[in-house]
């Protein structure tokens, strides 16, 4: 028995100990930093206690960056739920061509989220701003992604665009799990197509919607690749992301100790987003 | 009672899909055109088919050996995902009655949570000192940072396995080991299918790992090279379009020959 018992341990000590040595402990040292001056080059560095962290609150770029990635993230996951919901609705209708069309729509899931953001770009830089002009609208001919203003709103589709192929999926999937016998109750009740999706359909993906709300706003949050595709934080730095920041500014600018700072703040904020979505979804679960 | 086709969802569906597919079809016809037709109408099919552009992209970008680096890190990655995480979930999921088991158990979940950005930064210093700013170091993190996702899965298909089954092994003296290989290991079939297609995906298309660790460029993956090649050749749209296409195309590929089992691998990824 102590021989079983010795090759459960040696299934799992490297793994604890690989993942300890390239997860935890950079982790770590990300905090351990974050209270230093370190620029990420130098022999040499301070503490500076919370320095840092105060810093980052008065940060105009910081939470310029905070307010780019939310107004990003809430956008997007309404999008993409409501979009999502709807496909899955429709692919799950009694529709020609089913499984063409289930084939087509999660494409996008497939394709490399930078290489996908570098054709967007030109569509809207080249081609959208064609049938803008035809329409005669200045404001459609220019580049969205030009636009400090809209810019956001160029990069919210091109993520919604992408996003939807996942979420699609689990909808689909949910909506199967919903016995058909409940729907033909409700139609001997005579309910109306509306009545019966608030009644049966929705409550019953209740789980599906907390896990597509919580993947959604999290991807969301980290958004990284399609901003370097579409305007690499720009124009100024109205799309600047907080990952881009933290990247940017880590790596080249010299910021290390600061934006390791930065990184735990970002790290507490998601972590407390994720699970306060978890609770209140799980509770209107609860109560339906 | 079998309902007729439902035209209408079946019209709103092949709309939406319009939309879907018209960025692939310009990042086609663009591939296939030339300056030339371009300037008549980007959104016209293209006249001659200008198959240059492809073979000057690829002559442009390296994409062989770039295709080498992204096939090799891919394979090799996933190849060790599938045996070593299977194996610690396995010990995880048989002592979860064990405090250190436990406790493994929530410590990898756990990080799922926790953002790479946070460990970004520390971890190329780390990587840099050791050495393993290259390929095989990159192959090692992607191992090491698949296991809180695939522990989660595996662990709670391994649970729903019966505990006969190893018994009667047990009795006839194989060692835990052996009982893994030969009597577990072919049973997770079905989730093992799910963590393949899940982790080729997002090893595949990963940019900021390799871009933040990778320093020699000969080691550059797919998609890196996209982004090396984007900042030299912005202008030739042509030439830029063919070389998007052939990144994207293995994937295209193998999503269209293994559709089904893809779509159905990634459902039950998401539901467990």
């Amino acid at each position: 028995m102590a021989k079983r018992r010795i090759a459960y341990y040696l299934m799992t000590i490297p793994a604890l100990f690989l993942f300890f040595a390239f997860h935890t402990f950079p982790a770590l040292q990300g905090i351990f930093y974050s209270f230093t001056n370190w620029d990420g080059f130098s022999d040499g560095y301070a503490f500076v206690g919370f320095k840092n962290f105060i810093n980052v609150f008065k940060d105009e770029n910081v939470l310029n960056s905070y307010f780019f990635t939310f107004k990003y993230a809430i956008a997007a996951t309404i999008l993409i739920n409501v979009i999502s919901l709807l496909i899955a609705l429709g692919l799950n209708a009694k529709i020609k061509a089913k499984n063409f069309f289930r084939g087509v729509y999660f494409l996008p899931n497939v394709l490399g989220v930078l290489i996908v953001g570098y054709i967007f770009n030109y569509l809207f830089s080249n081609a959208f701003t064609v049938w803008g002009a035809k329409l005669g609208s200045d404001f459609l001919s220019q580049n969205i992604l030009g636009n400090p203003d809209w810019a956001w709103v160029g990069i919210v589709i091109v993520g919604v665009w992408q996003g939807i192929a996942y979420n699609t999926i689990l909808y689909l999937a949910g909506l199967q799990t919903i016995p058909a016998d409940l729907y033909e109750a409700s139609s001997l009740d005579g309910a109306s197509k509306w009545k019966e999706f608030w009644s049966i359909t929705f409550p019953m993906l209740a789980s599906f919607f907390t896990i597509n709300m919580v993947l959604a706003m999290k991807g969301g949050l980290m958004i990284f690749d399609q901003i370097v595709a579409l305007t690499g934080g720009g124009p100024g730095r109205s799309t600047q992301s907080i990952a881009l920041l933290i990247y940017q500014g880590g790596f080249t600018g010299g910021e290390f100790a600061y934006q390791s700072a930065n990184a735990v703040i970002y790290f507490i904020v998601i972590v407390a987003i994720s699970l306060f979505q978890i609770k209140v979804l799980q509770r209107r679960e609860m109560d339906l | 009672m079998r309902k007729n086709t439902n035209w209408l969802a079946t019209t709103l569906i092949a709309l939406g899909s319009i939309l879907i597919l018209f960025p692939l079809y310009m990042a086609v016809s663009i591939a296939l055109k030339n300056p030339e037709e371009m300037a008549q109408s980007i959104f016209s099919l293209p006249t001659g088919l200008h198959f240059e552009n492809f073979s000057n992209a690829i002559k442009a970008t390296d994409f062989f050996h770039a295709l080498q680096n992204s096939a090799v890190i891919t394979v090799i990655s996933v190849g060790f995902i599938l045996l070593t995480n299977s194996l610690v979930s396995y010990a995880i999921a048989r002592n979860m009655n064990r405090r250190f088991f436990k406790l493994l158990y929530l410590y990898f979940v756990s990080a799922m949570f926790i953002p790479f950005q946070i460990i970004m930064l520390p971890v190329v210093k780390v990587t840099t000192d050791l050495s393993m700013n290259n390929i095989p170091g990159l192959i090692l993190l992607y191992i090491v940072y698949g296991l809180p996702f695939n522990v989660f899965v595996y662990v709670g298909y391994i649970r729903s396995i019966p505990l006969e089954l190893e018994e009667a092994a047990t009795v006839d003296g194989t060692s835990t080991w052996g009982t893994f290989w030969k009597i577990i290991f072919p049973l997770l079939g079905p989730i093992s299918a799910t963590v393949i297609i899940l982790s080729s995906l997002s090893t595949w298309n990963d940019f900021l790992l390799p871009l933040i660790l990778l320093a020699d460029p000969s080691q550059y993956t797919l998609p890196l090279v996209q982004y090396v090649f984007q900042g030299q050749f912005s202008t030739d749209f042509n030439l830029a379009f063919a070389s998007y296409l052939l990144a994207l195309l293995p994937m295209i590929v193998v999503y269209l020959s293994a559709q089904k089992w893809i779509i159905s691998g990634i459902t039950q990824g998401a539901i467990k």
